[in-house]
């Protein structure tokens, strides 16, 4: 008790040497808990959105552009699939469900997917209300897309083709909504779901060359909205073998399928197989890069401030080591003074190491809360990281490290010798 | 009791003998200068009743115990608990207000810290408008007044001054002395001066001169 009031005494009586080596302390403390906690949630997000998708399969083209597109809505497509081909594996016994997408349209810079109830299913979505569409041109917004789009209820709007703003509208066809999903934290908030008969209807228009599906899905459209069945539908139906699809997310029936069915698809048909958990451990490698380079700025910066409290330790030492002495004339032991000095080392190493993370901590949750009124990612700075514990440990470590070799002088001192000089 | 007992004391740097003293006794209550001029190893004579040096022949023993018989920890905390020391550069600790230097002297003495004491003593030496102020805002003479509150505050069986009234005008060397011995009286130490000042002479009970060796 008696050190540690005397060390705190000490780093007062200079307390802008103390706040500078605990501000740089802190600074780089900072920058290393916010690259940890951008990375850790980067991944989780990453993670989360691919979460229920053990295989995307689409055309053949760069595996990491197929799952980007698919996935994450963050690319263009490969290009389109013939659904019979996809069909074709969606029966394989290795495939627990298969989900097909359909995409090409956006509104507003918010993806429009042709897809089945499976997809919000894999999300756990749940409808926040209306219901899920039914017929052609029925829509179900993401709760960032409906927030922010203004997508709310029996809403009509046109959907543009291409995948950014600005693309031709399909005016005379418009969309409207009749159910708007819960928030879920993943890239289902920014997208607007649909059928896969609507993506079809709207660009069978352009190619013209299936111009009379609309006319027969008006009919039946309960037949269609349901791609899951899609295999045992009757193949002769020439109009349905023919027409395409983006890509279908696939889940396992079990472990074993991913040993098999990624290589089998990819050899045996032209369609490409990649596995999200891989290619997103590839991407992520490459990203790391980056992010090692600035973990290891960060690293200087808290040895440039290890190296501070040490000048600013061992250059006080001068000037203190009449009151060492003193100390020790007044019944204090060796040991004791090479402590106290550790001491000082070690809190201020602890205050800027607080001070560190609770600003690291502190910019991420505002970033989270700027990311999630600016683009519904979610994302918070009130999660403590294993890695912060090292981290901090560290820190400490340095203090102490910055503290020895003033504290063994203080330890060695010779009391009558400077006591005389 | 007896406080201090130093038979046939020798000190030397290499071959250079630096001090000789062939005995001193002070018992309890006793006020004692040793008078010397400079390079007759007052400063050494100091710390090695202090203990920061250990003799090179004779023994120092303080209230029965000889201070080179204990290892170096031992040798401080006895030192810290027994003695009191007022030195002549008054290494009042900056960061620390007056009464944090008195209560730090009685926790690092092993005595329980007792700020009523402490008050008191600083009281009695006439600057205790000063307990909450920084040693670097006190007058030298003040800062000295302190300097004795810390090195009595744990009651000590000896108290130790190194020339105290070396900078001092005839009024204020005298005053600083008679603080000294009645400050020692009242909490039981024997008082040991060692100084230069031949102005001291009469002043405290014993005197012993100290000749450089030869």
């Amino acid at each position: 008790m008696t050190w540690l009031r005397l060390a705190l005494a000490n780093l007062r009586a200079a307390p802008l040497t103390s706040l500078v080596n605990a501000a740089l302390l802190a600074l780089g403390t900072a920058s290393i808990v916010l690259l940890l906690l951008i990375g850790e949630q980067f991944s989780s997000t990453l993670a989360r959105d691919a979460r229920s998708i053990d295989l995307v399969v689409g055309a053949k083209g760069s595996p990491v552009q197929l799952v980007l597109s698919s996935v994450y809505h963050a690319d263009v497509p490969t290009g389109n699939i013939v659904k019979a081909d996809a069909d074709r594996w969606a029966a394989d016994p290795r495939v627990a469900h298969a989900v097909p997408l359909s995409l090409g349209d956006s509104y507003r810079g918010f993806r429009i997917v042709g897809t089945t109830t499976d997809y919000p299913a894999l999300y756990a979505a749940q409808l926040a209300s209306g219901r899920f569409w039914e017929a052609p041109m029925e829509a179900v917004a993401g709760a960032a897309a409906a927030r922010e789009a203004g997508l709310v209820q029996d809403r009509r709007f046109a959907g543009a083709h291409g995948l950014v703003d600005g693309g031709h509208e399909h005016a005379g066809q418009p969309y409207r909504i009749v159910g708007v999903l819960q928030p879920t934290g993943t890239v289902l908030d920014r997208l607007i779901l649909t059928s896969l008969d609507s993506v079809w209807n709207l660009h069978g228009e352009h190619e013209s060359a299936h111009d009379n599906h609309e006319h027969d899905h008006d009919q039946n459209p309960e037949d269609e909205h349901d791609h899951g069945e899609a295999h045992e539908h009757d193949h002769a139906d020439a109009h349905d073998d023919a027409r395409e699809n983006t890509s279908m997310l696939i889940r396992y029936a079990s472990p074993l399928a991913a040993t098999t069915l990624p290589r089998q698809i990819n050899t045996e048909s032209q369609l490409q197989a990649a596995a999200p958990a891989f290619e997103v451990t590839r991407l992520l490698n490459l990203v790391g890069l980056g992010l090692d380079g600035l973990r290891a700025f960060a690293g200087v910066l808290i040895l440039t401030a290890g190296f501070s409290v040490f000048a600013a330790l061992y250059g006080a030492l001068k000037a203190r080591r009449y009151d060492l002495a003193m100390l020790r004339c007044l019944g204090a032991t060796r040991t004791e003074l090479l402590w106290s000095l550790l001491l000082e080392g070690l809190m201020l190493a602890a205050l800027g190491a607080v001070l560190g993370l609770a600003l690291g901590h502190g910019t991420m949750e505002l970033i989270g809360r700027w990311l999630a009124a600016s683009r519904g990612v979610s994302a918070t700075g009130w999660v403590w990281l294993p890695t912060e514990s090292w981290l901090l440990l560290g820190l400490l470590v340095i203090g102490v490290l910055a503290a020895a070799l003033p504290a063994w002088q203080a330890y060695r001192a010779d009391v009558a010798r400077t006591l005389a000089g | 009791m007896t406080v201090l007992q130093i038979d046939n004391l020798g000190f030397s740097y290499g071959q250079r003998t630096v001090l000789r003293l062939d005995t001193l006794t002070l018992n309890e209550g006793d006020t004692c200068a040793v008078i010397g001029p400079s390079g007759c190893g007052k400063t050494t004579l100091l710390h090695l009743i202090a203990g920061l040096l250990q003799p090179a022949q004779g023994s120092v023993a303080v209230c029965g115990q000889r201070l080179d018989a204990l290892d170096a920890s031992a040798r401080d905390r006895f030192r810290g608990h027994h003695l009191g020391i007022v030195f002549q550069r008054l290494h009042l600790l900056p960061a620390l207000d007056v009464l944090e230097n008195l209560l730090l002297a009685q926790r690092l003495a092993r005595v329980s810290p007792d700020a009523k004491d402490a008050r008191r003593l600083l009281d009695a030496l006439g600057v205790g408008e000063f307990a909450r102020a920084r040693p670097a805002q006190l007058s030298q003479g003040q800062a000295q007044r302190v300097a004795i509150a810390r090195a009595l505050v744990h009651r000590p069986a000896l108290l130790l001054a190194d020339e105290p009234t070396s900078s001092l005008d005839d009024d204020n060397a005298e005053r600083a002395i008679d603080l000294l011995q009645d400050q020692a009286r009242a909490v039981g130490a024997a008082l040991l001066v060692v100084t230069h000042d031949r102005r001291i002479r009469g002043w405290l009970a014993r005197e012993v001169q100290l000749e450089p060796p030869a």
